[in-house]
């Protein structure tokens, strides 16, 4: 025998043991334990035995509630609010609507849509003026909304966007939220469209009791322009660069998905020409202007002055019209003018 | 009664045998429902990471059951009596490994380095519970399927065996049969080098065989230490001394060496020496788990194609959403071993670390047959799902469903004969398989270089129709880079990796 190899020495003390011979009892105990286990593999394998590769990952289709108050007839559809001091105009505009217990309720939580889909300052308009914002905010607060939240899926970096939009800076200071929205916080949602079906959309619209939509009044290549309804683009993730493959659809399917409480159009600075990101202050001009109502499309029509645009040049108003989203003859609604 | 070491050499014959027969099958005209993938099937490792991945025991794998309980029982006897890995190791090593007996010896005690195995499969299977299944790139059954496929199979055809047509290529073949030469000549410095060291699967074999009733005993008054069996040891797994029963390969040399008949297999008897439990160390152990989770998340964290789409990531008709597809895939090349074109290829990094040797369309060898679906029928694992060719090619009625999309062919004009070279060609749309085809032409008049006015037709490409079979970039006479070429975006398997708005729900 080979002792000079430690290891063989070390178990060298054992070549003679002998393992004690079994009783009988203990062979059943051994085979027992033994065919236990082979019983216990089998059926795991019959509990887990399919003829389908993977378990089917049930991920919930959602859709988004309608976030609209009834009607009513006592107050305008249409509020046209001209001024300079954005907070007192704001404050007119929806006092004149009926005021702003008539959209929130004491602990409700109110999600504000804002357009921030760049990385731009105030004066150049590519974003919603951040007083309007805080205004609306503040509003809400003082309504007794049990949070105020505000979102956008920007176009540039979030987190630049809402920082130097000065929206951020703007609603932290009134007490609301900003939810800037990460790679988990979207849910596959059915828009029920005619081109949109199925997208992701934020989850803070699935969250939200009320939405309230602050669109910026802006020119737009394709689409002609960027009022309220264009301003839903801002609730999808995804590739949504494929709907301007049928921009005009696409806007009707969004408007028709996302019903929002109130829509306040920020049209104090509008971005005239090279939108919807501009970037200089040549293309914009003072609109001291809020519109305010409860129809997206009587207030896209009323904004298309701003923009010296005419029906016929988006065609998505009349295809929104068509589809009863509202009325683009705002003339005929109850419509009001007022000064702040 | 015959020596059950003949036995064994019939039986370990007999399975290399169907190995390769079975392998061999695997081919349109012959495939005639034969079970191809049986070996993959059987494989417990394969049942059981692909189980940890994704929480099933899918079709085939359920056979796996037939190895994995007799092991209980009998210990390790896959290794030595089926595998085909383990045989032609064994086979390689005792042709090729003569020593003279005192080195047998010395070769074939157990060495801690056969830990090496355990180990190795602590981090395949912790990163297969994470959903990484990587077993394949060292699980014995794909290995040897893969390195027959992509080295060994063309390899016979190239010396002229005319096993296929056509000698078939792949992609970074080379690769995959030098590993599995390295393995082969690792025989050479020491008996079964890879089954006793790296196998991941007789390491798990190793654990489960760790209570086997069945098992070497030695008579210790009958022995007379002249050590004639460890010399013979393909395991070494100590037949003489304490046996470690998770090392023993069931070679069943040493009975046959053995000069007193003190060694027998099967119960305990009276004078029995000693069994060993397997020799791993905890805290190793416990190390390779931790190692193996904490690169899971740097895994998943970088570039591939979940995070972004790469173009020549074309995966085969059937395949699962990416994510899912690199939950299920051995890399096993079964799929590219059936496919009649050659074009399945195993990756190389393209789609990231861990999509290496998975199947993906290299159309410039071959392309998609519109009508066959051979490949998700011999996939052991449903990576490729198996399709019906209805399923595949869709159909108008009696229900209507869309085709399978690939990818989709996009048209490069500066190379293409009627687009910018005043010649002829439209070869592409001769071969489009689709009805009504993908591919169209527009009848062009064009004036050339000397003034005379050529009527040309010039093609465009359908997105909605197109499925991106790739015959089109196959065919494109434009031999190096062809004038059409397919790129994976408008795949149906994945929702994200699209460019036209059509409405389409992700599934």
């Amino acid at each position: 025998m080979d002792d000079t190899d430690p290891k063989t020495r070390r178990s060298g003390s054992r070549i003679r043991q002998v393992e004690p011979t079994w009783s009988r009892r203990r062979f059943l105990q051994e085979s027992g334990l033994t065919t236990a286990m082979a019983v216990g593999m089998g059926l795991v394998g019959y509990w887990a035995y399919t003829p389908e590769a993977m378990r089917q990952k049930h991920q919930e289709i959602l859709t988004l509630k309608d976030f609209r108050v009834a009607a009513n007839a006592l107050y305008p559809a249409l509020v046209v609010v001209r001024g300079r001091l954005v907070e007192a105009m704001v404050r007119e505009a929806v006092a004149t609507l009926g005021g702003i217990s008539r959209f929130v309720q004491r602990g409700e939580r109110v999600v504000l849509k804002p357009n921030v889909g760049w990385d731009r300052q105030p004066e150049q308009a590519a974003n919603t003026n951040p007083e309007v914002v805080a205004a609306v905010a503040r509003l809400c607060l003082e309504a007794g909304a049990g949070a105020v939240w505000v979102t956008d899926c920007s176009i540039n970096d979030p987190k630049r966007s809402f920082s130097r939009s000065g929206i951020e800076a703007a609603v932290q200071q009134v007490g609301a939220m900003i939810k800037l929205p990460g790679g988990d916080d979207f849910r596959p949602t059915n828009m029920q469209g005619t081109v949109l079906k199925v997208w992701p959309v934020a989850n803070f619209f699935h969250q939200a009791d009320k939405v309230i939509n602050l669109p910026v009044v802006k020119q737009h290549s394709l689409s002609g322009c960027t009022l309220a309804m264009k301003n839903w683009y801002g609730v999808l993730g995804g590739q949504r660069n494929q709907l301007h493959q049928n921009i005009h659809a696409s806007i009707v399917d969004l408007a028709s998905a996302v019903r929002p409480t109130l829509t306040i159009v920020d049209a104090t600075r509008i971005l005239k020409r090279n939108g919807p990101s501009g970037g200089s202050l040549d293309d914009v001009v003072w609109g001291n202007t809020i519109l305010a109502g409860l129809d997206e499309v009587a207030l896209d029509a009323y904004a298309l002055s701003l923009l010296d645009l005419t029906l016929d040049q988006v065609p998505y108003l009349a295809m929104a019209e068509a589809r009863g989203l509202g009325k683009t003859d705002w003339r005929n609604l109850n419509w009001q003018e007022r000064q702040s | 009664m015959p020596q059950l070491r003949t036995i064994r050499r019939l039986y370990a014959i007999f399975f290399f045998c169907l190995f390769c027969f079975l392998l061999w099958r695997t081919e349109f005209t012959h495939l005639q429902g034969y079970e191809v993938h049986l070996f993959l099937e059987l494989d417990p490792l394969t049942a059981l990471a692909s189980g940890l991945t994704s929480a099933t025991l899918y079709r085939g794998l359920a056979l796996s059951l037939i190895i994995l309980i007799p092991t209980l029982f009998f210990g390790r006897f896959f290794c030595s009596w089926i595998c085909p890995l383990g045989i032609l190791n064994q086979a390689i090593s005792h042709f090729f490994n003569k020593r003279r007996p005192a080195e047998y010896v010395k070769q074939n005690r157990y060495h801690p380095i056969f830990r090496v195995k355990y180990y190795l499969l602590t981090v395949l299977l912790v990163l297969a519970a994470f959903g990484v299944l990587q077993i394949g790139l060292l699980d014995p059954m794909a290995l040897v399927t893969r390195s027959f496929v992509t080295g060994v199979w063309p390899a016979l055809q190239w010396s002229g065996a005319g096993f296929y047509l056509l000698q078939p290529h792949f992609l970074g073949g080379v690769g995959i049969a030098l590993f599995f030469l390295a393995i082969l000549l690792a025989n050479r410095f020491m008996t079964r080098a890879w089954c006793r060291v790296v196998c991941p699967l007789g390491a798990l074999l190793g654990v489960l065989s760790w209570r086997a009733l069945f098992r070497i005993r030695r008579d210790v008054d009958r022995c007379n230490d002249c050590l004639k069996c460890v010399s013979s040891c393909q395991g070494g797994c100590d037949p003489h001394g304490a046996l470690r029963v998770s090392e023993c390969h069931l070679c069943m040399n040493c009975l046959e060496q053995c000069p007193e008949g003190a060694l027998h297999y099967g119960f305990i008897q009276s004078r029995t020496s000693l069994g060993q439990p397997i020799d791993i160390s905890r805290r190793r152990l416990v190390e390779s788990g931790v190692t193996a989770m904490a690169f899971v998340p740097m895994l998943r964290s970088s570039y591939g194609v979940e995070s972004t789409p790469h173009p020549n990531m074309i995966r085969p008709p059937g395949a699962l959403p990416e994510a899912d597809f690199l939950a299920r895939c051995l890399k096993c090349a079964l799929c590219m071993r059936v496919c009649p074109t050659n074009v399945l290829q195993p990756a190389l990094l393209e789609g990231g670390l861990e999509a290496l040797w998975t199947p993906i369309l290299i159309n410039r060898l071959g392309y998609c047959e519109h009508h066959c679906i051979l490949c998700g029928h011999v996939c052991p694992t449903g990576a490729l799902r198996p399709l019906t060719v209805t399923e595949k090619v869709g159909s108008s009625s009696p229900k209507p469903s869309e085709p399978i999309k690939l990818g989709t062919a996009f048209f490069d004009p500066g190379r293409c004969l009627p687009w910018s070279m005043h010649t002829p060609c439209i070869v592409c749309e001769e071969v489009c398989p689709t009805s009504p085809k993908a591919i169209w032409f527009k009848k062009v008049a064009l004036t050339d270089r000397k003034g005379q006015t050529v009527p040309l037709k010039q093609p465009y490409m359908e997105p909605a129709l197109c499925i991106g079979c790739g015959i089109c970039e196959y065919k494109c006479p434009v031999a190096d880079q062809a004038a059409i070429r397919v790129t994976s975006v408008g795949e149906t398997r994945s929702w994200r990796n699209r460019m036209i708005l059509d409405g389409q729900t992700p599934t």
